[in-house]
């Protein structure tokens, strides 16, 4: 692109201009991890090219070695992986089998990195001033209180100072991520590692994050070498992508030109999945192929108007607070919200963290005693139903949790775990229950050989597949799904939600879906209310409140969803 | 954090009237009229009997008896033993050589188990760790007496190092053995609970951006990686004090240790009854200040954990 050498011709120059050396280079890269089963290769002949001041984003989802691709830059991969061919060109450097001596230091002052979970990447003992102090000084900067506050205050913490004195606990995520910023920009390093740097956190804070994170990279012309899932997201922030799939790069190139023309199907396929603002509502019976017309009723027509399965009126919750000497302050973490759920439709409930919508799933379930307000759910107010009512109650409203890997107990293996309700509420016997877990896997298309298996044989995906057909167990009329899709990739969220809307069609399911992702909701609900800092902002149906948001907030999540300005091609919307 | 404090001190009272009851109770059921201990095989006259009943309150029922005591323990005062001496005066003289004997056998099994921890579990499925683990397992599953006479007779006969058993002064040198002995089986648990907890903190996420921020290894071994592995360690080591302040009667009987371990052991089988409950006290309340000080330690390994 800067040949400018003019055609007179030297046709050599063409490639390789003289003074532009790639800042990182990796060439036919191979990484290997010994395990117990012998060798596994994690990625093979791996190519990439980072420019000085450039931004690469590799895609893919996990397992893909996108990751450990990037890790491998800087010697961090975990004990038992190793470079097993290629090299690793730092500025020119063969840096494939430095000495750690070497190693040691390039890392923080020549090469940053930002780790992806800001909740378990601070040590939690340390306090955060601590924690960049001896960054500066095991880089040979000065690190007086002056210099962390300055390195904190540029990642753009408020009030750094004082915040230095504090430890990780008391900061929030996206605080946290700020002080990882703050640490992996601290040494000016002329590459950057972001490691799915804000995955873990909302949306806006995401953009806001990331905003920042261009502009310092921008300024400081620091290299950036992105990882992350999100297509939306790459794009919009990188200059070049390359899509990595099963430990190989299929395919590179300019963002956009990769978004608007992919080649290799794996990447048509992540394009095609990539929930963006321009998703419709997933037509569950038509994808299906079996439905009849009845079946094929829409599930928004179904309802009707007067059949509201659950009711939540005036809805508050206070919890109190303990201070020193046994005060107590109150916090309202839900205000006075109101909703209703028809049946056989979903209602998504939207809002960053700590705007109270998990509170609010939790109290409609049962597992969090309302303060003032009432839950009605088939006209029967819950909050005041006796101990066996409840159980009964229980019976009817299932929960799906974010978790797949903490809501399955790691001891049961799958057919206990699915049998557990089924036996808890002394439903049938041995024999019929094991034909009912069988038809829950067939349901949620798990092979029923997977009955023996334990959780941790069993990827995200195949996890939550399990959890759906637990709650499904108990031929619930309500499921309450709590951010039950955003632990998982693209594509793993996509079979999920396609699977949760050919259950509702089938079964007539209503869903509580709370989730901070309104590209989910744009997909899977009917209605949506918004919450902010515990208050309904707005609510509405899905296609009101994403075509004419009406609140300045709502406005803001929607905004902030990344990707949403990107033009994709007609088959991806 | 003072309001957590004088809480937990607060605790102690209704810990230390539920304990003196419940052993005051235990001594009061044993079979046997208590004045008869006193007397031995030869007995005493009817009029020495009764004058003993009437010192000991012997023939007051069981709560006037009770109260009768808790009054003395409240004026510091713990009556005397069988034998006429100041309980007070028995605790004062053997104490501090249990707690001298406490107090070393804890350093060696800290820092032993914890350096030996360390390396182990940085070192996992080495040679150094196999060859630790195996013999952690031996010193944990041989009975304590057999370690003690078996070093007792290598070290202290066979080779002479030191004396083989403790003479009444139990000197910092004398006491070493015995320490050791006595810390053995602690210093196994020390170790292999390091291992552990060092072993699943080398995996944290925050032990790898220590290292990309340029750290060198060993800083974020001690930094990043000992600290925060230390903290079941010194919930154990904390629970461990306590015990050991408990005196240890095996231990101190093989050495001949003149500790509380020992003097329990013989009122128990003398039913002196007054000693019993006020030494057993005396232990519980040290007990409980031990897990105190223990969760005052953990708050300050662990910012995360506040007490208000």
């Amino acid at each position: 692109m800067s040949s400018t050498l003019g055609n007179d011709g030297i046709t050599e120059v063409r490639t390789a201009p003289s003074e532009v050396r790639p800042l990182l280079e990796l060439k036919d890269l191979a990484i290997t991890f010994d395990t117990a089963n012998g060798e596994v290769p994690a990625v093979r002949n791996a190519h990439l090219t980072v420019m000085p001041g450039e931004t690469v984003a590799i895609v893919g989802e996990s397992g893909s070695g996108k990751s450990t691709t990037a890790l491998a830059a800087i010697g961090l991969l975990p004990g038992n992986g190793r470079v097993s061919g290629g090299s690793i060109l730092f500025d020119g450097e063969d840096i494939t089998n430095a000495s750690e001596k070497r190693i040691v230091e390039l890392r923080g002052s020549s090469i940053g990195m930002v780790p992806q979970d800001p909740m378990s990447n601070l040590n939690p003992v340390w306090k955060i001033g601590f924690q960049v102090r001896e960054t500066l000084r095991a880089n040979g900067l000065p690190y007086s209180t002056q210099d962390v506050a300055k390195v904190l205050s540029e990642a753009g913490l408020p009030d750094a100072e004082s915040r230095a004195n504090q430890y990780p606990h008391e900061f929030s995520g996206g605080m946290r991520q700020r002080a990882l910023i703050a640490i992996g920009l601290s040494c000016r390093p002329r590459l950057l590692i972001a490691d799915e740097p804000t995955s873990a956190l909302d949306v806006t804070v995401q953009r806001q994050i990331l905003d920042h994170l261009d502009r310092m990279t921008d300024e400081l012309g620091t290299a950036v070498l992105l990882i992350t899932h999100d297509l939306g997201l790459a794009a919009e922030r990188a200059h070049k992508v390359i899509v990595m799939y099963k430990g190989q790069v299929v395919e590179a190139g300019p963002a956009l030109e990769l978004l608007t023309n992919p080649r290799h199907p794996y990447t048509q396929k992540l394009v095609a999945s990539a929930p963006s603002i321009a998703s419709r509502r997933i037509e569950s019976a038509k994808k299906l192929g079996v439905a009849t017309d009845d079946l094929l009723a829409p599930s928004a027509e179904k309802a009707d108007a007067k059949d509201k399965v659950i009711e939540v009126k005036d809805l508050t919750k206070v919890f109190k607070i303990r201070g020193s000497w046994g005060k107590s302050t109150d916090f309202t973490a839900v205000d006075n919200v109101s909703f209703s759920i028809a049946r056989g439709t979903t209602t998504a409930v939207v809002g960053e963290s700590g705007s109270g919508k998990s509170t609010v799933a939790r109290m409609v379930l049962g597992l969090e005693t309302a303060t003032a307000g009432d839950i009605r759910f088939d006209g029967v107010d819950i909050t005041t139903l006796g101990r066996k009512e409840l159980f009964n109650f229980r019976r009817r409203v299932q929960p799906i949790f974010q978790d797949p890997y903490g809501s399955l107990d790691p001891m049961y293996n799958i057919y206990r775990t699915i049998e557990e309700p089924l036996r808890v509420h002394g439903i049938g016997n041995a024999k019929s229950r094991e034909k009912k877990v069988r038809e829950l896997l067939d349901q949620v298309a798990l092979p029923s050989s997977m009955m023996q298996r334990f959780p941790n044989e069993l990827s995200g995906g195949q996890r939550q597949r399990v959890a759906i057909a637990r709650a499904l167990a108990l031929d619930p009329e309500v499921v309450i799904c709590d951010e039950a899709v955003s632990a998982l990739d693209v594509l793993v969220q996509a079979q999920i939600l396609n699977l949760l809307a050919d259950l509702q069609a089938e079964l007539g399911l209503s869903y509580l879906f709370i989730t901070h992702d309104l590209a989910v909701v744009r997909q899977i609900a009917d209605h949506v209310a918004v919450m902010e800092k515990g208050k309904l902002v707005e609510q509405g149906s899905t296609d009101e409140v994403f075509d004419s948001p009406k609140t300045a907030y709502t406005q803001s999540l929607l905004a902030a969803i990344p990707g949403a300005g990107l033009v994709l091609p007609p088959e991806a919307a | 954090m003072t309001w957590y404090v004088s809480r937990r001190f607060l605790q102690l009272i209704p810990v230390f009237l539920g304990a003196t009851l419940l052993v005051y109770f235990l001594v009061f059921s044993l079979p046997g009229d208590a004045t008869a201990a006193i007397c031995g095989e030869r007995g005493c006259t009817p009029a020495v009997v009764t004058a003993l009943r009437e010192q000991y309150n012997l023939d007051e029922p069981f709560w006037i008896q009770y109260l009768l005591y808790l009054k003395g323990v409240l004026t510091f005062d713990l009556g005397t033993n069988f034998s006429g001496r100041p309980i007070a005066v028995i605790i004062a003289e053997v104490f501090p050589t249990t707690a001298k004997l406490a107090v070393m056998a804890l350093i060696f099994e800290a820092i032993f188990g914890i350096v030996f921890g360390l390396i182990a579990g940085l070192r996992k499925g080495k040679l150094f760790d196999s060859t630790v683990l195996v013999l952690s397992l031996v010193v944990i599953a041989v009975p304590i007496f057999v370690l003690g006479f078996l070093m007792q007779f290598l070290i202290g006969v066979k080779l002479g190092w030191t004396n083989p058993t403790v003479s009444g002064d139990a000197t910092v040198s004398e006491l070493i053995l015995p320490a050791v002995v006595l810390g053995l089986v602690s210093f196994a648990y020390v170790l292999r609970l390091t291992r552990t907890s060092i072993l699943e903190n080398v995996k944290a996420d925050y032990v790898r951006t220590a290292t990309a921020k340029g750290l060198s290894r060993k800083r974020v071994v001690v930094v990043h990686i000992l600290r925060n592995s230390m903290i079941p360690v010194v919930t154990f080591l904390g629970a461990d004090l306590g015990t050991l302040m408990g005196g240890a009667i095996v231990t101190e009987g093989i050495f001949n240790v003149n500790g509380v371990g020992l003097t329990l052991y013989r009122a128990v089988l003398n039913g002196d009854g007054p000693t019993v409950v006020s030494i057993v006290t005396f232990l519980i309340l040290i007990f409980c200040l031990a897990n105190l000080l223990v969760d005052l330690l953990y708050a300050w390994l662990d910012p995360r954990i506040r007490y208000a």
